[in-house]
């Protein structure tokens, strides 16, 4: 009798410690093993918006760099990006490849809003994470309608509603002129700054121009506004225009108050091509640190990034601020890979994306940083508005918030 | 520069596989094994590959448009793109607007594109060469900035997103395999046309026009109305094979219609075989996966790669694929370039 | 008013820069028949390796020349190389093969230095004037390319080889058997075109900033500009290029919102070609039976 208890208590403690061992080997769904996470991604490394496959390059170089430094909890990373020309049939075929083919267990930093708007859907459908998006659209932060897709940067709608509070305060009297990218992109920040205006917005906002890609200058849209006397202009420009834009307002002899989108406020872009004296003045927002902005040059966090980029990503050109995005992102992603542990479940990775309390980053403005909680999937909330010297972005005000 | 040929009067039109004189029955059973070939392979592979192989069907359709244009018309156009945007969100409103099934958006795709075929055509018509391409491109290049105009019907930016089909259930297939059949039966319908057309009046009188204009015009063929009407069928099979690619990917925006889209075609199309049927397969093969082999040869310049891909094709066949391969197709029709008084 | 002359002005420097690409258009096309669609590709490259030059450490004149001499060399060697294969084939085997060019100096570009946009030196000083109506940097490329179409068009009407070049275009055989190297000749009339789009491209880098892209929506106006001025013709190509400009502005401002803007502006041009369909200064092609 004594001996068949002790029997079954030694068979249940056995079963008991190998079900542990089990476990502590780690719960998976498709992508992770003991020695592999896979990581899935799609970038536009060809046609007009190739200028942001720098963000794919560098996050390539970021996880080959945690690869040599022993991987995350002893995995490696996979990390398999591929081309989509940023046209939305072909995001869903590399996805779906990514996914049925390639096995990945999550989609991380897929770019542009028309390519995740195509996967959104599928990856949703499928529960597969579609995490850290790469576009600052407003539409990523739905966790009761997309459980699955989280956006990480500020979107533009927030940054246009920073410019809409300004104004408000600031110049209630304002006549607007409006220059921007006939896409989604441009389309956000002016229905941004629309919202943020509140009614007072049809009054205000007295001209707008679009321009197209191909388009091989924006000097006439620049000269229409001028005519509609403005004297407050904001430009939601990829950096090419962007400078071309400012070059042409000081040429022209207009002064307005110029709000210049973050996504081309890069010093040693921008602000050099368009000439650093015809910038001073302009007024733009931004939540990571410009590489080309000597006000960083000597601080520790830039020393290290470009340390980072110089060995792991040489080929990219440091003056380039989608190279700290790139940067920025990923370390988001290998600190929430590494809070799973060795849960790496698809359900685990979401949980901890959404847990993430007041996480600073290196290479992010100080006073910026990421918090999630299940009903906020938008990480980063907040901007700091800054104007230009003729040299470096001079920090004002407080960091706020677009809503 | 090229001397005008006119096709020997013995060895006819090309159709699928061969002359209209050659062993009716050997040609018959190449057909049905190939089919047989379609028919059997989605069921060997995986849905993912199922879903590239129906995307090289439509790609197929869009490029046999363009074939009957420019192969057997001597038209080069540089705008199928707007057509294959055209059929897809006619059949994204009609599916999302008025909740039109997926199938029942086939028909008016077809309809709206032929439509829109015959009223560029017109105006067309007036123009050889380059001006041709022009006004191609034009078309290619307005549909993104018409498409984003009109946002309350397209949906802008935004795009539309469709809803996903749903197979019958008695045949017990998956999404991806139902559709790639879907795609399959519209292709053979297509092919079925196109011969038939090309085979008959219409055919001959295309290729006279395409051949020698002024020798057409004065025995009576009414170059006009034959060259309208070739635009209209050619835009729409590519609408078709539009509105087909909308339902299969299951979203419509005006970032997939490119200019890129439309030299796509024109690529494969040559690669391909102009004048033929069966390069327009070939064309919706090169289509499909040789970007992707591009990209995994070398992911620092992929479109480098492709571009030597093209031109190696151009090299070896510069009539494409099939029509290099299949001479005596190539032979009865050869494509005229020169225009110039000799 | 001022605005009028604003956009009139905006658009002439704007038309400018077409202009130079459609001489190099124009160009290729007179001496071969064809429409090169690599040309803005080829054009960027060139000033990329500009670039590196001046980069390097040389003056700009000296990195200027360079590259001419470059391009023109280049450019023969596309001819004889590249385009030789499919002289005798089908034109659409000729066009792919420009496509293939244009994604392959586009990609290669890419990969060599990257997308990120450079600004290029200019041998012009930029200073606005006239009122700030237009910049010194502006009249600089109208007048570079009016000075090449003036180099042009005294090379094809004066000289021996310009002449050699027309008629080898025009009846290769009869050339032939008149003792001209008709196949000498193409390369060269690629080599100038060649050359004509480096300094396009050199010239319009300053203005629009340099990357991989920079070319592809100014090949496409250019083109238009072309065809409108009439293919064959280069007074043709400048004229239809400043008038694109032009349009393209005054469409833009007073016509229609900006977003149709392209759409409208083709829809002109093409307007204008149903009613001269072979542009304004080309000549119609007249076909024995």
């Amino acid at each position: 009798m004594a001996r068949s208890i002790i029997a079954t208590s030694a068979l249940a403690i056995g079963l008991a410690l190998t079900s542990g061992l089990a476990f502590a080997a780690g719960q998976y769904s498709p992508g992770a093993s003991d020695t592999e996470i896979k990581i899935g991604n799609t970038m536009p490394y060809s046609g007009p918006a190739s200028a942001y496959g720098i963000i794919g390059k560098t996050e390539a170089a970021y996880f080959a760099m945690i690869n040599e430094q022993g991987g995350i909890n002893g995995r490696k990373i996979n990390f398999i990006s591929r081309d989509d020309g940023y046209s939305p049939p072909k995001t869903v075929e590399q996805v779906r490849q990514l996914v049925e083919q390639d096995q990945v267990l999550l989609l991380f930093s897929t770019l542009g809003t028309p390519p995740n708007v195509a996967i959104h859907g599928y990856l949703n459908d499928n529960k597969v994470p579609q995490l850290f998006v790469a576009t600052g659209a407003e539409q990523w932060n739905n966790p009761k309608k997309f459980p699955w897709t989280m956006g990480l940067i500020p979107s533009y709608g927030t940054e246009a509603r920073i410019y809409a509070h300004y104004i408000l305060k600031n110049l209630p009297n304002a006549k607007i002129a409006v220059l921007y990218q006939n896409d989604d992109f441009g389309k956000d920040y002016l229905n941004g700054l629309r919202a943020g205006l509140g009614d007072k917005a049809a009054k205000m906002i007295v001209a707008t121009q679009s321009y197209e890609t191909t388009d091989p200058t924006v000097d006439s849209q620049v000269v229409t506004l001028q005519g509609s006397g403005a004297d407050v202009l904001m430009t939601a420009a990829i950096p090419k225009f962007a400078a071309q834009a400012i070059r042409k307002v000081y040429d022209a002899g207009w002064k307005p108050t110029y709000f210049l989108s973050s996504v081309s406020n890069s010093v040693g872009t921008v602000m050099k091509n368009a000439g650093y004296e015809k910038g001073v003045g302009i007024i733009s927002a931004a939540f990571a640190k410009d590489p080309t902005d000597p006000q960083w040059a000597n601080t520790p966090e830039y020393k290290e990034w470009l340390a980072f980029m110089k060995k792991y990503n040489p080929s990219a050109n440091t003056a380039d601020v989608q190279g700290v995005i790139g940067y920025s992102y990923a370390q988001t992603l290998v600190a929430v890979l590494k809070a799973c542990g060795d849960n790496l479940t698809r359900e685990n990775i979401m949980k901890q994306a959404a847990s993430l309390h007041d996480m600073k980053l290196p290479m992010l403005l100080p006073g910026i940083a990421l918090s999630t909680g299940p009903n906020d999937f938008a990480p980063i909330k907040k901007m700091q508005p800054e104007k230009f010297d003729g040299t470096t972005w001079k920090l004002f005000g407080e960091v706020i918030s677009g809503s | 520069m090229e001397k005008p040929v006119i096709a020997p009067a013995t060895e006819g039109l090309a159709g699928v596989g061969g002359s209209a004189l050659s062993s009716g029955t050997a040609r018959w059973i190449g057909i049905l094994a190939l089919i047989a070939l379609a028919v059997a392979l989605p069921f060997a592979l995986s849905k993912y590959h199922v879903f590239e192989l129906t995307m090289v069907i439509i790609y197929a359709i869009a490029v046999l448009g363009l074939n009957i244009l420019t192969g057997y018309n001597g038209q080069i156009s540089l705008g199928h793109g707007g057509f294959f945007a055209a059929g897809a969100y006619t059949a994204a409103i009609l599916m999302h607007r008025y909740g039109v099934p997926y199938w029942g958006t086939l028909p008016p795709a077809a309809l709206i594109c032929f439509i829109l075929g015959v009223l560029f055509g017109l105006p067309a018509l007036r123009f050889e060469g380059p001006y041709l391409a022009l006004v191609t491109l034009a078309m290619a290049l307005a549909t993104p900035q018409l498409l984003k105009y009109f946002d309350s019907w397209t949906g802008g930016q935004q795009g539309i997103n469709l809803p996903k089909p749903v197979p019958p259930h008695w045949l017990g297939l998956d999404r991806d395999r139902w559709l790639y059949f879907v795609a399959l039966i519209v292709l053979l319908i297509a092919i079925r046309i196109a011969a038939n057309i090309l085979h008959g009046r219409t055919g001959r009188a295309l290729v006279a026009i395409r051949d020698q204009p002024i020798a057409a015009a004065a025995m009576g063929i009414h170059t006009s109305r034959y060259k309208t009407i070739a635009f209209g069928i050619s835009t729409m099979f590519t609408g078709v094979a539009g509105a087909l690619a909308a339902i299969v990917v299951g979203y419509v925006s005006p970032e997939g219609y490119s200019l890129f889209l439309s030299v796509s075609f024109l690529v494969g199309s040559a690669v391909g075989g102009i004048a033929t049927i069966g390069g327009a397969i070939v064309g919706g093969l090169f289509i499909e996966f040789v970007p992707n082999l591009a990209n995994d040869i070398s992911d620092a310049a992929p479109w480098a790669i492709y571009g030597l891909a093209m031109l190696l094709f151009m090299y070896a066949m510069p009539r494409g694929v099939v029509g290099t391969l299949w001479p005596r197709i190539g032979r009865a029709i050869i494509y005229t370039g020169s225009k110039k008084a000799e | 008013m001022h605005q009028f002359l604003q956009q009139i002005f905006s658009g002439l420097a704007t038309g400018a820069i077409y202009a130079s690409v459609a001489l190099a258009l124009v160009m290729i096309y007179r001496a071969t028949d064809l429409v090169n669609f690599a040309q803005g590709e080829m054009a960027m490259f060139s000033t990329y390796i500009a670039w590196t030059l001046v980069n390097a450490g040389l003056p700009f004149w000296a990195a200027f020349l360079i590259t001419l001499v470059v391009s023109f060399v280049g450019g023969m060697v596309i001819e004889r190389v590249l385009i030789r294969p499919v002289e005798n084939a089908p034109v659409l085997a000729a066009v792919i093969v420009t496509i293939a060019l244009l994604l392959i100096f586009n990609s290669t570009a890419g990969w060599l230095y990257s997308y990120t946009v450079q600004d290029f030196p200019s041998p012009f000083p930029d200073r606005p004037i006239f009122g700030a109506l237009i910049t010194t940097r502006d009249l600089g490329v109208i007048a570079v390319t009016l000075v090449m179409l003036v180099m042009l068009f005294l090379f094809f009407r004066f000289t021996a080889t310009g002449l050699a070049m027309r008629a080898a275009a025009q009846n290769p055989e009869s050339a032939r058997l008149c003792g001209i190297p008709v196949g000498r000749m193409l390369a060269i009339g690629w080599g100038l075109a060649a050359a004509i789009g480096a300094t396009a491209g050199i010239m319009v880098a300053p203005v629009l900033f340099l990357d991989p892209n920079m070319m592809g929506g100014v090949l496409i106006y250019a083109f238009a500009g072309a065809l409108l001025g009439g293919i064959g013709s280069p007074v043709g190509a400048v004229v239809g290029g400043l008038i694109v400009g032009v349009t393209e502005n005054l469409v833009g401002t007073y016509l229609i919102a900006s977003q149709l803007k392209l759409t409208v502006a083709f829809a002109l041009i093409i307007l204008v070609l149903v009613f001269r369909p072979n542009g304004l200064f080309g000549t119609a092609i007249v076909r024995r039976v």
